[in-house]
């Protein structure tokens, strides 16, 4: 009796959050495949087996052309977290010298988080429209004789709205990973006679790889599915995946947007396993 | 800084790599000249001068927080001076970073890069150098050869034991070929074993590549056992610098007796000084609740305050009361309270009867249980004046 109820012991703590898990996540996305194959007619659903949801994803020109869209906006979203996350999360590590400031400054980094995404993107519309601060300001000083119409609206400002939104999910692994650093090991480098880059190189960015990458899978899958960015900063004018799904729901189509998502979720798992063999990501965690 | 034909050696397919000639390179002496170390109000190191000649294994001993790793990071250029000059080789170092002082340094938790393999390891200094892919690889081949671990040469540190890592480490040193070496309590995160094993082989290491050994640590038996000179250090000033046979005969302050253990230090007031054939001192003392003891050194006036000590296996026990005095015979009774038996030496803990003041006493555990020794028992301490060391501070 005792050793059954030994036996039993891990599978009744795991019990909850397998529940949780299944209910929340696995069941909405089985049923989320589920509907993918059902049938649409243009008004109603019916359950049945088709692949004409696929076929018309794999077929279609808007798709290849908003997936290569998404992409484009992941890999500048990227490109920009990175540069400006490492640098921060590097100077927080390596130029502060307290374990105090450290932490504020890095809880000062996350206070814009503190307000919704909304709210966040619907403060750049002041500043960067046609009448915005900005424009007003290149106009006023003599800039440009118009004002400038890519600021809002417009791939740039997207991009620029998703950096602003997820820079922080960069910041926090690398800063995580630098801080993890032992820091004889960069005074062992420079008594053998390595230089600030060859340090940096050699040793620092090495280990901090693992940090880069949690960020990376972050950005990925945060901006794989982003919709409310890309439409509140692109107006109509620019398209992703997320978006594309978000207006199929909006006219009824959910077999055609289950389809989607979950051609959606298998290229973000592909993304991140990708990036998971890029990088061993074990000794973080 | 010329790191280039002068510093050639010859290759090791015509020089076995376990002949000193291979590796070894003229050895520089290290000294120090009046260095000042202040971090803010705080003096970490206080117009310390010191010399440690080529070629000799040096360890710096006190306990923590006493500044000698200040003092080895100063010598090996990780730490500025406030004033004064580090000297190696003759030369001012005072503005040449570490990587242009021909010393290399050996970190306390070997600082072995984790993301890189052994061979990696060992190989970096020599890339930073920008030598020859070819030379590099002829060099790590050599160093791993001799410490025997070239078979871990493609393993990352994680995956080996606690003295194969350090011998990467003294590998990672020694590929650079440095005229010094600097060791920062390099056995303390291994176990008592493998710490008495790794003693032997630094040693050997040392002597067979002829070079320059400073060590920082705050374990006794460990200078005693390796250093040809220590320098006992306290509160960033040097106490003493002298052989290990010298130190434990003769420490030269209460501060040094006590920290090299066990020694009986009594204090007390100078009555008069000696001097004797041998040009040291026979010293008189007074020590309060115990009376005259006599001890050897050099002398300080009548009335200076002053100590002396004795080491525990230079007294001689007798059971039963102080005999009458039998100067310059040291006698003092005291009453057992402990008997501990160690091994092949038996340590008795006793309490002096007049001052209850802590004594130990150590002997030849044979001796010991001759004696019958007991707790409770009240018996005789005696120890002649020439094994008495005085100590004017």
């Amino acid at each position: 009796m005792a050793k059954a109820w030994t036996n039993v012991k891990p599978y009744l703590l795991a019990t909850p959050q397998a529940i949780a898990l299944g209910l929340f996540l696995v069941f909405p996305i089985v049923l989320i495949g589920v509907v993918s194959f059902w049938e649409f007619n243009g008004y109603s659903m019916t359950p049945a087996f088709t692949l004409d949801n696929y076929i018309g994803i794999f077929t279609s020109d808007v798709t290849l052309k908003t997936y290569l869209n998404t992409f484009k906006f992941v890999g500048l979203t990227w490109l920009f977290t990175l540069l400006i996350g490492y640098p921060v999360a590097y100077f927080l590590s390596f130029h502060v010298p307290k374990l105090r400031w450290q932490v504020l400054l890095f809880l000062l980094c996350t206070i814009p988080f503190w307000t919704s995404n909304i709210i966040r993107m619907i403060s750049w519309l002041p500043l960067l429209g046609r009448e915005g601060l900005v424009n007003q300001l290149l106009v006023g000083a003599g800039l440009t004789q118009q004002p400038l119409e890519f600021l809002l609206y417009s791939d740039f400002a997207v991009v620029l709205g998703l950096v602003h939104l997820y820079v922080i999910f960069m910041i926090a692994p690398i800063f995580n990973s630098l801080m993890r650093i032992d820091r004889t090991l960069i005074t062992a480098a420079e008594d053998m006679g390595a230089s600030g880059v060859s340090v940096f190189k050699e040793v620092i960015l090495p280990l901090s790889a693992p940090g880069i990458a949690i960020g990376s899978i972050f950005i990925v899958t945060l901006v794989m599915g982003e919709f409310v960015t890309v439409r509140l900063m692109g107006g109509g004018q620019a398209a992703s995946i997320g978006k594309l799904i978000q207006t199929q729901i909006g006219s009824l189509q959910y077999p055609l947007a289950a389809a989607n998502a979950i051609v959606l979720l298998a290229v973000t798992f592909a993304v991140v396993v990708s990036i998971l063999r890029l990088v061993d990501i074990r000794k973080e965690l | 800084m010329a790191v280039s034909a002068d510093r050639s050696f010859p290759a090791a397919s015509q020089n076995p790599p376990s002949s000193s000639t291979v590796l070894s390179e003229a050895a520089a002496g290290v000294a120090l000249r009046s260095v000042t170390k202040k971090y803010g109000s705080v003096t970490a190191i206080e117009n310390m001068t010191l010399d440690i000649p080529a070629g000799i294994y040096c360890c710096l001993l006190g306990p923590s927080g006493c500044g000698k790793t200040t003092a080895l990071r100063m010598i090996s250029g990780h730490e500025s001076v406030t004033s004064g000059q580090v000297l190696i080789d003759g030369e001012c170092v005072n503005e040449l970073p570490a990587a242009k002082r021909n010393t290399a340094m050996m970190f306390q938790n070997y600082a072995l890069f984790p993301h890189k393999t052994v061979w990696q390891n060992v190989e970096f200094g020599l890339k930073m150098q920008g030598m020859p892919k070819a030379e590099r690889q002829q060099r790590v081949n050599e160093i791993l050869d001799l410490v025997g671990l070239d078979h871990t040469a493609k393993r990352k540190p994680h995956q080996l034991s606690g003295g194969q890592q350090q011998r990467i480490a003294l590998a990672r040193a020694l590929v650079t070929r440095p005229k010094v070496l600097m060791l920062d309590e390099p056995l303390s995160a291994l176990d008592e074993n493998l710490r008495v094993r790794m003693r032997g082989e630094l040693r050997k290491i040392q002597k067979q590549f002829g070079l320059t050994f400073i060590q920082v640590t705050h374990h006794v038996e460990e200078a005693f056992s390796l250093s040809d000179q220590i320098v006992v250090m306290n509160h960033g000033h040097i106490d003493q610098v002298a052989t290990p046979a010298e130190l434990f005969k003769a420490p030269a302050s209460k501060f040094v007796a006590r920290f090299i253990g066990d020694n009986n230090i009594f204090a007390g007031k100078v009555l008069d000084a000696t001097p004797q054939a041998d040009g040291q001192d026979l010293i008189k003392l007074d020590v309060e609740g115990i009376g005259a003891l006599y001890a050897t050194g050099n002398g300080t006036q009548p009335g200076t305050e002053a100590a002396c000590c004795v080491r525990p296996d230079l007294l001689t026990l007798e059971r039963g009361d102080a005999a009458t005095d039998q100067s310059p015979l040291n006698t003092i009774t005291a009453r057992i309270t402990q008997v501990e038996l160690t091994g092949f030496v038996t340590r008795v803990a006793l309490l002096a009867t007049a001052t209850g003041q802590p004594l130990l006493h150590t002997l030849r555990t044979v001796d010991a249980q001759s004696l019958a020794l007991q707790e409770g028992q009240t018996v005789s301490l005696k120890w002649s004046a020439n094994d008495c060391v005085f100590l004017a501070h």
